[in-house]
């Protein structure tokens, strides 16, 4: 800390002696790390969007790939290969799980069933006619779906479209919605009534007529989703940045600021902007969860992303119709999304405290 | 036998910071019926001295370390909850320095007096009611029996202070400690209560322990007066001889940079430095790093409260070994 | 002694609405009601009143933070009231302001070097090398440690940030600075660092100021003269000393008295002036003399006209009808 005293050097300062200060972001960070949960949720979270940009390119299977023969396949089940031989050409290959391995042979009494699944599963090769049952190296780590698709590269493909549209829709929201709300609370009056009064008109709009209005007009498209999003979720944005500048504008340095003379571009940016980032962030934080959630409403009203592209929230409807036969279909995508959502919001939470002003040294 | 006895009081707060050693090591008497001041600038431990005695530090991360405070036979730092209880508000009564926010903005001003004398007195509701608009006559509300029903809002800033003080009084307590009454009111307002709480001392005969930065308001207002600094006593005598013989450095140097005394054009002194980090524990004199009379042992003794003349303590160690006469400081040159 | 700056009448009233969708006027709050005054070149004018009186509002009339309702503001000649919002940015430079808190009167998300640079060039862009420089050398001027400059305001204490708010106060190169109650927020013997700071930098730099407070003592120590104010107009006016040892006016006399004297010997000899009743409101001030309702020597004209500030004494102004007679 420095003490008072008055001292005449002369010397010329150098860059590099100067002691460097600790910003308020630094100070929240450091106040961030020691809250362990926002930490978990920060990892967490990290830890999954890192898995869904990276991972498909390894599972080995693309997120459309189907095959029939082995739909809705346990997670790790054992899987077998049926070569068909052909008259001409490359013989047939499809892959067959244990479950269905039965369904196989039909025609031949069960006892007889048993036997030839209980000897292909240990490891014999069996043949039958123009067909060969082997043991595949084929392993789903998550099963597939219906359509014999693997079902944890279409939980992490789908993890990609969620969180682009979560966070793009935010993007959008925090744009629209700061440069809205600012305005209005520093201009305050007339224009900061009719701004806000035309909010407040969309506010009480619904939210899933004008969606399906958009996807009317303009098609299902995958960047008309995150536009709707973030058109309705700015309301919001724009409700809380309004009231941050107004507070923030009785609050002497602002006043200091007006009276050197500065523009009012440079208070706006340079003065009120910067202290309104904090709310910012830990709005856009908790924004982002809520923005998946609705797209995974849109996509339970047939509304999201088209097929065979997918997200958590379609994944989490076509599993939720299987869900007595094929649990995994529902849990995987379920605990993936959940995770995120968590994970999200007790980052969020961890931010207000962080960044909250009342808490830091003084 | 003294009414209040303080003896060896510590009050730590441990946070993430460290421990910030609040009280340490606080000792005091009070007589029936005197009015003892407490000085000190902010961080010197003097209201959280007269929270711990009635049980309003919050624990965690507050904690009540060693000490006794003896009250009519009662020990309030180790009694029960229920004895501390029968005591607060009945026998020990407190006024705080925000008007604004030590009244219940959701009740109205007769339910907030009648509170106490039907907690402690078991009166009826109608004969509380009565002795609440007479103790608000008695503080000087006109037409009480109508405002009475008034919400605090509703009233002044002076009128809710003087609310406050109706509120402390109406069950003619021992003490009433007033923790820095008047800050936040405007001068002539502060005048006219300080006139008031004076006028009510007299009339009921209660001790007063006045805690203020405002070395005026001691001046007119209390028979004795405890200086602290860091969380420690450093000077305690009667209000003349605080002014008129200081004996510790501390005190010397707070009346000589007020405006109050000095000519214009007349440098202010100044005490260079900052106040003390209280996390740290002191070796020797937590004022020695600002004193301009500090010598080698001032920083290896620890001080501790000596009687030089009857009723005239000091902790200045160098003055009880009579190294230094006047503690006042001579040919400073001011610093900015 | 030349006017520096001169008040001409300067009325700032707040309206009060009524209603939601249609509001009508109903009333208005009179801040400030009517202050005729003028500042000479290098003097400091200490500007003394109780909460409600309108200081603080008057404050930000001039620094032309609050628009004038009525009357004018002229600063060395030229009328800040009437020329366009453009123009007054331009002239801002030539009079700055010091505000009381020292925690919210700079920008927590700007180091002091920035705090500093911006104000230094409203003046005149300066390239960053000199930039550099100057700062340092302000930082001084205030009695901070110059390398200190890139740190936040947060990790310094109340005294250190209001002499960088006094650092940024002075760097346009102002001629006129207004104090708004600059050392009420801080402890005691801080209070007497950062007043000889400011003593001792009007005295070099030539600057007039307008120091307002509510402690009337700190004023007298400082300024030169004295005006008090009460509920939107000032009711006495005259040189610091006189102001104080021989007040004129009722309420200078209570004001006065009632500020707290650290010599008990003194006080025991003091006559107190206890006044009745709180300060009024601006929402309803009284009729007549505003003062009348709590002045011991009321009398019945006090009611009927609202008195001017006058000439009484040679330098010295009140604004009563009873001021040889108590």
């Amino acid at each position: 800390m420095a003490t008072a005293t008055a001292s005449i050097e002369p010397t010329p300062i150098r860059a590099d002696e100067l002691v460097q200060g600790t910003s308020l972001w630094k100070d929240a960070w450091f106040r961030l790390k020691k809250n362990h949960v926002a930490l978990f949720g920060l990892y967490t979270f990290c830890t999954i969007a890192l898995l869904c940009l990276v991972v498909p390119f390894f599972t080995g299977y693309t997120y459309e790939q189907t095959e029939i023969s082995l739909k809705a396949s346990a997670p790790l089940e054992p899987i077998f290969s049926r070569s068909e031989a052909r008259k001409v050409g490359e013989p047939k290959k499809s892959f067959i799980a244990l479950s269905n391995l039965e369904d196989e042979f039909l025609e031949r009494p069960q006892s007889d069933r048993k036997a030839i699944v209980a000897k292909i599963a240990s490891g014999e090769v069996y043949q039958e006619g123009r067909d060969t049952y082997q043991r595949s190296n084929q392993r789903h780590v998550f099963g597939t779906d219906p359509l014999g698709r693997d079902l944890l590269t279409r939980v992490l493909v789908g993890g990609r479209i969620s969180l682009a549209v979560g966070f793009a829709a935010t993007l959008v929201s925090v744009c629209i919605g700061v440069l809205w709300g600012a305005t209005a609370g520093f201009a305050g009056g007339k224009v900061d009534t009719v701004m806000m009064r035309f909010a407040d008109i969309l506010y009480a709009l619904p939210f899933t007529v004008i969606v399906i209005l958009l996807m009317v007009m303009f098609g299902r498209n995958f960047i008309l989703l995150f536009v709707a999003i973030g058109a309705v979720e700015w309301l919001n944005m724009a409700r809380i940045v309004r009231g941050q500048i107004i507070s923030l504008k009785n609050q002497e340095f602002i006043e200091a600021a007006i009276s050197l003379g500065l523009p009012s571009h440079r208070i706006l940016f340079r003065h009120l902007i910067p202290n309104v980032i904090g709310s910012i962030i830990i709005y856009a934080t908790l924004t982002v969860p809520n923005v998946m959630l609705l797209e995974a409403v849109l996509s339970f009203l047939g509304l999201g992303v088209q097929p065979p592209l997918s997200s958590w929230g379609v994944l989490i409807d076509e599993g939720s119709r299987t869900m007595e036969t094929s649990i995994w279909l529902l849990v995987c995508p379920a605990i993936f999304f959940s995770l995120t959502l968590f994970s999200l919001n007790f980052l969020g939470d961890g931010l207000r405290d962080a960044l909250d002003p009342k808490s830091s040294k003084d | 036998m003294a009414l209040l006895e303080v003896e060896n009081l510590r009050t730590y707060f441990y946070t993430r910071g460290g421990v910030v050693r609040a009280v340490d090591n606080v000792s005091f008497t009070l007589e029936q019926g005197e009015t003892m001041g407490i000085v000190g600038e902010s961080g010197s431990g003097k209201s959280v001295t007269c929270y711990s005695l009635l049980g309003l530090i919050p624990r965690p991360p507050g904690k009540i370390v060693s000490g006794s405070a003896l009250f009519g036979g009662v020990d309030l730092l180790n009694c029960s909850k229920e004895q501390l209880r029968r005591i607060q508000g009945k026998r020990i009564s407190m006024i705080f320095q925000d008007p604004m926010t030590s009244l219940n903005p959701y009740m109205r001003v007769s339910d907030q007096l009648v509170e106490p004398l039907l907690v402690h007195d078991r009166m009826s509701r109608s004969q509380a009611l009565t002795k609440a608009i007479a103790s608000l006559e008695e503080v000087g509300i006109q037409d009480a029996a109508n405002r009475i029903n008034l919400y605090p809002h509703q009233f002044s800033g002076g009128m809710r202070q003087r609310v406050m003080i109706a509120m402390a009084l109406i069950s003619r307590p021992e003490i009433l400690i007033a923790d820095e009454p008047t800050t936040a009111l405007d001068v002539t307002v502060q005048a006219q209560i300080l006139e008031l709480i004076r006028q009510r001392q007299k009339d009921l005969g209660t001790a007063v322990i006045f805690i203020t930065h405002d070395l005026g308001v001691v001046a007119s207002f209390c028979n004795r007066v405890n200086v602290m600094y860091a969380g420690r006593i450093v000077e305690s005598a009667p209000t003349d001889e605080i002014f008129a013989r200081p004996m510790h450095p501390y005190n010397a140097s707070l009346q000589q940079s007020i405006p109050a005394l000095h000519k214009k054009g007349q440098a202010l002194f100044t005490i260079p430095g900052l106040p003390p980090d209280l996390t740290i524990e002191f070796r020797g004199c937590p004022f020695a790093s600002r004193c301009a009379h500090a010598g080698e042992i001032c920083k290896e003794q620890d001080p501790a409260l000596k009687q030089i003349v009857p009723g005239h303590k000091t902790s200045c160690i160098r003055f009880q070994r009579g190294e230094i006469a006047d503690v006042r400081i001579k040919n400073f040159v001011s610093a900015v | 002694m030349s006017i520096f700056l001169e008040l001409e009448n300067v009325k700032t009233h707040f309206p009060i609405y009524r209603g939601t969708i249609f509001r009508r006027q109903i009333g208005s709050v009179k801040a400030v009601d009517g202050i005729n005054l003028q500042v000479r070149k290098g003097e400091i004018l200490g500007l003394v009143g109780e909460s409600g009186c309108g200081k603080s509002t008057l404050a930000r009339t001039i620094v032309q933070l609050i628009p004038t309702t009525q009357g004018a503001v002229i600063l060395e000649g030229r009328n800040l009231s009437e020329i366009s919002k453009a123009a007054v940015r331009a002239e801002r430079v030539n009079f700055q302001m010091i505000f009381q808190d020292p925690y919210a009167s700079l920008n927590p998300r700007m180091t002091v070097y920035d705090t500093l640079a911006e104000a230094i060039q409203t003046r005149q862009q300066i390239d960053k090398k000199l930039l550099l420089e100057k700062v340092g050398r302000l930082m001084r001027t205030v009695g901070l440690p110059s390398n200190q400059m890139r740190r936040y305001p947060h990790e310094f204490s109340g005294g250190q940030r209001q002499r960088i708010a006094i650092a940024r106060a002075l760097a346009p190169e102002p001629r006129l600075i207004i104090a708004d109650e600059p050392v009420s927020a801080l402890d005691v013997s801080i209070q007497s660092q950062i007043l000889n700071l400011i003593a001792k930098l009007c005295r070099e730099m030539q600057l007039t100021m307008i120091f307002i407070s509510h402690d009337i003592s700190v004023v007298k120590y400082i300024s030169d003269r004295i005006a008090v104010m009460y509920l939107g107009r000032l009711v006495e006016l005259g040189p610091a000393t006189e102001v104080v040892e021989k007040p004129l006016h009722p309420y200078t006399k209570a004001l006065v008295s009632a500020i707290p004297i650290p010599d008990p010997q003194v006080e025991r000899r003091r006559q107190r002036i206890i006044l009745q009743g709180d300060p009024p409101s601006p929402m309803s001030p009284p009729a007549g003399c505003a003062f009348h309702p709590r002045c011991p020597y009321a009398i019945a004209a006090c009611k009927a006209q609202r008195p001017e500030l006058e000439q009484k004494e040679s330098n010295r102004f009140a604004a009563c009808i009873r001021v040889g007679e108590i």
